[in-house]
């Protein structure tokens, strides 16, 4: 049966997407939950949280708020909030409950902007999806409201590096390593949407020529960048020296064509599985196995340009099982390993966003270190 | 970019003498410190040894009790369902629910003596038929006990909070068996209470057995909770359980409130002498050790500032009125609620140490807060650890296990090992579920 997990974890969800991905902005996120959202995306969905004071709340949803629709509270105490703490903006992020009795959050939102003056989102998150979705959304939110035409382009070739949370690049040192592997081949970073860059670097985005879409938390901005700004994107996550080199190429005909590239479109083979988030496998898919492939499953969000033998979203036990019984090798987070076969090789490769802090040190930075990750595991 | 706002922390405190009862801080926003040493619903259901755990519910729900499972090693022991949008829309929350849990029973490779299922928020709206579920699992496999468990923490002020009812439906698979004289059950606790506790020796000196959820190892031992005469509880949480047990196996209830008072210690353990019909325990003697080790902590202590927070003990403001009486430097709470329990305490505090400073610890100014002292402290619970940036603290959750003069002789000793060793502050207050070992 579908949707049961006899032993296997499962994805950060939604509304913690919503949290991570605006976590170093500035800005007041506001979940709109009873209890335990918080607790859990700072126990197991943010290694920030400990020793940093991005502001995250929960409302504190009850019963009889619920049951009378009283969104007054949320309004009212989100609002006092951000006049004693003076976040850049305020985002609000859905749950389940809020879901099932149709909380209106973007006109929340709009409520609180005309009162706090304060940029204000609402994010129909429901608790039910992945962080891809969640992070996508707030993303997106944010390339529409600070994003203006550039005058002036970057006299060099420039990208923005869409889709970078922790989530799915752990404070390993990865994120630095995008913009260092990038820059040794002549390609300078503008932003990085969201770690490491500031609010106002995100808005000067458009000075950048390319979008490269390094999870597929980044997509929606990337097509909101293109819709607004004329924006080409790639597809790609620069895992070691090789890949990154043809994803570089790739954005230079993205620039020159003004076409969008998928620089790691799948390679099915059977016989060796990757697990992950869509954009981060298939690199990995080039970067270790340019030559005979891999197939990867994708228990998350991906855009159906993106699926098709050789990618396939399979997010249950049951419908991974008969891609597992067919592998040699399966590489995936441990939390998989109890439900892998013993005929086949597994290679653990552990992912924040599915095992949380458990193995958070033996997350490898790919980015810098593939061929160290290579010859560990004899690849 | 992340910068860190350092404001200065006492603008979110109140001194003492202004603090309202039961609710020092008005309520708004939520703020989630990261001390993790309490324990959760998996933790407390993970006591019922060799049970399987099964948890209904939607993603970003799961996420936090499918990873706090795998952080303990009791993955085996765990399974969980999703609840999709479409099975919202469907409205069929009851056949998910059996046809979810059929289908991980039937795939563990042992079935359990009992599952513990737990559903969530949406069930409670939604209406789901939930007696209708178990009844057609209790008749699908008529070989396993299943209980009815709940995340649902929206019902938080509605009846019994989650706690309660977490801690009430622990007990609710035992079976009726014959009473057995001479056995007692210390009950709703999360640590196995101290041999050094003045309970434990007058229950031990008069050949008493004692039972506790959290030593059982097998199920067959957790069924024998339900032969004790007696049931204890020392926290108020509990309460329901008692009540419960009381109902269904006629079991009596002693209600022996944790305490710091001299004088509350000795009723209780008074009472219990006289429910059990023994004499009591000689307090002249347990209550000069107390003084005793109190005197050597305070020699060793001296003027250290102390900041003392709710998680390490029910009664956060009975310690610090034994404290301040007994000469310590408390200067510091972090709470956000007060106790029923704590009323006497709190009225003594307003004329013992007026000034004494309270910190909420979930109000959202604390998020930004200085967690800088200018001078050492000695926290005591992971919250003040937190809150007040030091490395010596007693890392105490729940009462941990400490009841009566014993327990504060012991505390008097693990406050004199806290200010002389520091300890690694993050690496010990992140673990969740501090000294859970069910697996």
């Amino acid at each position: 049966m579908k949707q049961t997990a006899r032993i296997i974890s499962t994805y950060t969800g939604d509304t913690s997407g919503v949290c991570s991905a605006l976590f170093e902005l500035g800005g007041m996120t506001v979940m709109h939950d009873a209890s335990g959202c918080n607790s859990t995306y700072s126990t197991h969905d943010e290694p920030r949280w400990y020793n940093s004071d991005s502001l995250v709340f929960i409302s504190g949803l009850t019963e009889t708020e619920a049951i009378l629709g009283d969104d007054e509270k949320l309004i009212h105490d989100t609002i006092q909030t951000a006049q004693e703490l003076h976040p850049k903006f305020i985002a609000l992020a859905g749950s389940p409950i809020p879901m099932m009795t149709g909380v209106d959050l973007p006109a929340i939102a709009c409520e609180i902007e005309n009162t706090s003056h304060l940029p204000t989102f609402g994010f129909n998150t429901d608790g039910m999806h992945s962080y891809v979705s969640g992070a996508g959304q707030a993303l997106a939110a944010i390339a529409k409201r600070y994003c203006r035409p550039s005058k002036i382009k970057a006299s060099t070739l420039t990208v923005n590096l869409l889709g970078v949370t922790p989530l799915d690049f752990s404070i390993n040192g990865s994120v630095p390593a995008l913009t260092h592997q990038l820059n040794v081949q002549g390609v300078q970073v503008q932003s990085v949407w969201a770690m490491g860059s500031t609010l106002a670097q995100l808005a000067q985005a458009t000075r950048a020529q390319v979008n490269l879409v390094v999870s597929a938390s980044g997509f929606k901005t990337a097509q909101v960048l293109q819709q607004q700004f004329g924006m080409p994107y790639v597809v790609g996550t620069p895992y070691g020296a090789t890949l990154t080199k043809a994803i570089v190429a790739a954005i230079k005909r993205a620039a020159k064509s003004q076409q969008n590239q998928l620089a790691v479109p799948p390679l099915p083979n059977a016989q060796t599985l990757i697990v992950g988030e869509g954009v981060t496998a298939l690199s990995l898919a080039h970067a270790l196995f340019a030559d005979v492939g891999a197939t990867v499953l994708c228990p998350t969000e991906l855009p159906d340009d993106l699926l098709g033998k050789g990618c396939v979203h399979a997010r249950d036990e049951a419908e991974l099982l008969p891609y597992f019984k067919q592998a040699r090798t399966i590489i995936a987070d441990p939390l998989y390993q109890p439900i892998c076969p013993k005929t086949a090789r597994f290679i653990p490769l552990a992912h924040e966003a599915f095992s949380g802090r458990l193995y958070r040190k033996e997350i490898p930075n790919l980015v810098s270190e593939l061929d160290q990750f290579r010859r560990s595991n004899q690849l | 970019m992340l910068n860190r706002v350092q404001r200065p922390q006492t603008t979110a405190a109140i001194p003492l003498l202004q603090a309202q009862f039961p609710t020092p801080f008005s309520t708004g926003l939520t703020y989630s410190p990261p001390a993790r040493g309490g324990w959760n619903i998996v933790h407390v259901g993970m006591q019922v040894p060799q049970a399987h755990l099964i948890f209904v519910c939607a993603q970003g729900c799961l996420r936090g009790v499918v990873l706090t499972a795998a952080e303990m090693g009791a993955q085996t022991r765990f399974s969980t369902v999703a609840i999709r949008t479409q099975d919202v829309l469907n409205g069929d929350l009851e056949a998910l629910l059996v046809d979810g849990v059929s289908d991980i029973l039937t795939k563990l490779p042992e079935k359990p003596p009992a599952v513990l299922v737990y559903t969530s928020c949406i069930h409670h709206f939604m209406g789901t038929d939930l007696k209708l579920a178990y009844r057609q699992l209790r008749q699908r496999f008529p070989d396993i006990q299943f209980t009815d468990c709940y995340m649902n923490p929206i019902m938080r002020k509605s009846g019994l909070n989650p706690d309660q009812t977490m801690r009430r439906q622990l007990y609710s698979l035992l079976q009726p068996a014959p009473l057995v004289a001479r056995a007692v059950n210390i009950i709703g606790n999360d640590f196995k209470l101290q041999p050094q506790s003045d309970l434990v020796r007058l229950l031990q000196q008069h050949q008493f057995k004692i039972r506790e959820a959290v030593t059982c190892t097998t199920y067959k031992q957790y069924q024998q909770l339900a032969t004790s005469q007696y049931n204890i509880t020392t926290r108020p949480a509990a309460k329901p359980a008692a009540e419960m047990l009381a109902q269904r196996f006629g079991q009596i209830h002693l209600a022996l409130p944790f305490s710091f008072n001299a004088q509350e210690i000795e009723q209780q353990l008074t009472k219990l002498a006289q429910a059990i019909n023994v004499p009591p325990l000689d307090y002249q003697p347990l209550r000069a050790a107390a003084k005793q080790a109190l005197y050597q902590a305070r020699q060793v202590v001296g003027s250290t500032e102390i900041a003392i927070d709710a998680s390490a003990t029910s009664r956060p403001l009975g310690l610090a009125r034994l404290l301040l009486t007994d000469g310590f430097n408390v200067t510091r709470l972090y709470l956000d609620q007060i106790g029923s329990a704590e009323k006497a305490d709190l009225m003594a505090l307003k004329q013992l140490a007026p000034d004494l400073l309270i910190f909420p610890t979930v109000q959202p100014d604390m998020r930004q807060v200085s967690r800088h002292t200018a001078n050492k402290v000695l926290a005591i619970g992971q919250k003040a650890a937190y809150f007040c940036g030091t490395n010596y603290f007693v890392n105490l959750i729940q009462d941990g296990g400490l009841y009566g003069f014993g327990g504060i002789q012991q505390l008097a000793q693990m406050m004199v090992a806290a200010v002389r060793e520091p300890k690694d502050t993050q690496a010990l207050i992140t673990v969740k579920g501090w000294g859970c070992h069910c697996s």
